[in-house]
């Protein structure tokens, strides 16, 4: 079990509380994640990810573990504690605007 | 009695105004899709509860609500019975290689997708809707707003590489739909100019001339101009009235040529234009001080109206501050209601809603601190 937490806009938009458990096979990835996140919760296409290129919007972060995994290989396995679920996945939207 | 309902989008979320038909108390609801910028937000004539709104952000991307009770509640089109949203109605992909038009720097840069600055109902179908968008190109969906293709062959116009952006992006912001000529749609983008269909969007070509626009290396270019708005008047569809980036402009043939009527305006720089709801010859712009000064001259703010179709043009004071007012009027934050006598609305950025029941001879704020208002729609209900 895969724990991610959402974006406040985000949660609002897929009518969510709190975080989101999902089943990710071993070893996960964040483009497994994400895959299994978009298809739990189709709204969010688009929204952390592009549509076609699937590539993570510029102003879209994802920390874990206390690390930026943002520049990352989208299909580097994850930390251990992420994939056990000991620790969230956080996708943010970064700092920036007001 | 008729009722008055006025959809703003802002910074960080929708509002919906409505009054009777004396527009003298409102009922304030709000915000909707909070945080979150609202483009655009525009009622079908056809079924006036159908509303349509560009929900939008820097990080989050693109997101379409439609609402078919008038904006009590909102979903994603395409939503399962159960409420539950959609990705799809997102989607705003464009037709095959999307190319590259010109960058601020003057390198050809890709088209990307960012927004949708602007959703225009069909006049006869409240399932088909077009939108403008960033970078500039045009959308359309006819299944009420749950799958969006491209009319690509605006895009794919030959000047198409010689498309820049703007200050605020490369944005399709206009879009006018002839009511005499279905076939017929005219629409305008920062910076390229105006353009014009006569097959339902098959093909286009540039309606620019007699513009003239110092900041391009030719100022009088097929395309480059940097249109703000242009307003037509549904019972004279050939009289086009153009704000542009400097200069208010009229045309009295489709757009097939452009002549100048800023007249006696303090500045013939600004954003919105607009036509009175039963005098096609009366319009009304709120000039700014200039390109690097986005506020009202002298910290007045003034909306002027021409009763002659430009040239001659009167301030309107009455209501509005006239002093220390430092806020600007965007482009698509201007409206008119169809009431008698006929009422005009317009936002400002800082956060006010402006309302006229008089054509414009005294103003009221409907409200006075909103987030900075990004667009106005007046609907006219029965």
């Amino acid at each position: 079990m895969i724990r991610v937490v959402l974006p406040p806009h985000l949660r609002t938009l897929a009518r969510v509380d709190g975080e989101v458990e999902l089943e990710v096979k071993t070893p996960a990835s964040q483009h497994s994640v994400l895959d299994a996140l978009e298809a739990r919760y189709p709204m969010l296409r688009g929204t952390i990810r592009d549509h076609v290129t699937h590539l993570r919007r510029p102003m879209v972060r994802f920390f874990a573990c206390g690390d930026d995994l943002s520049h990352e290989s989208p299909d580097a396995p994850l930390p251990d504690p992420i994939t056990s679920g000991s620790e969230p996945f956080l996708i943010i939207g970064a700092i920036a605007g007001g | 009695m008729s009722k008055v309902r006025v959809l703003v989008g802002t910074k960080k979320g929708a509002f919906v105004l409505t009054s009777d038909g004396t527009r003298k108390r409102w009922k304030v609801s709000g915000p909707h899709f909070a945080g979150w910028e609202i483009y655009h937000i525009k009622g079908s004539s056809v079924d006036p509860d159908r509303i349509y709104a560009s929900q939008t952000s820097e990080w989050f991307g693109q997101i379409i609500q439609r609402s078919d009770d008038g904006g009590k509640t909102w979903k994603t089109p395409g939503s399962s019975p159960d409420g539950m949203p959609k990705g799809e109605s997102n989607m705003f992909v464009y037709d095959g290689v999307p190319g590259t038009h010109q960058w601020y720097d003057g390198t050809q840069h890709p088209w990307e997708f960012k927004r949708v600055w602007h959703l225009e109902p069909s006049l006869n179908d409240p399932d088909t809707v077009y939108a403008g968008v960033e970078d500039a190109a045009l959308f359309r969906t006819t299944d009420g707003g749950k799958s969006w293709h491209e009319l690509s062959g605006l895009r794919k116009h030959d000047t198409g590489p010689k498309w820049q952006p703007g200050a605020g992006g490369m944005c399709l912001h206009t879009i006018l739909l002839d009511p005499s000529n279905p076939e017929r749609m005219s629409i305008a983008i920062s910076a390229a100019g105006a353009f014009r269909t006569d097959d339902g969007g098959t093909t286009w070509k540039p309606i620019n001339r007699g513009l003239h626009s110092q900041y391009i290396p030719d100022p009088n270019a097929e395309v480059g101009h940097c249109v703000h708005r242009i307003a037509m008047h549904p019972s004279r569809p050939n009289n086009l009235f153009m704000q542009k980036h400097w200069d208010v402009m009229r045309s009295d043939d489709a757009g097939d040529s452009w002549r100048e009527v800023s007249g006696n305006l303090p500045s013939d720089f600004g954003f919105p234009i607009d036509v009175h709801a039963h005098e096609p010859e009366t319009i009304y712009v709120v000039p700014i001080k200039s390109d690097s000064e986005h506020y009202p001259p002298k910290g007045r703010l003034r909306v002027y109206r021409s009763r002659t179709g430009g040239n001659e043009w009167e301030a309107l004071t009455k209501g509005l501050p006239q002093r220390n007012c430092y806020v600007n009027v965007l482009r698509d934050a201007m409206s008119v209601d169809s009431l008698e006598p006929c009422g005009i609305y317009f936002g400002t950025t800082g956060g006010q809603v402006y309302a006229s029941a008089d054509a414009g001879d005294h103003w009221k704020p409907i409200v006075h601190d909103l987030p900075a208002v990004l667009s106005v729609e007046a609907q006219t209900l029965p």
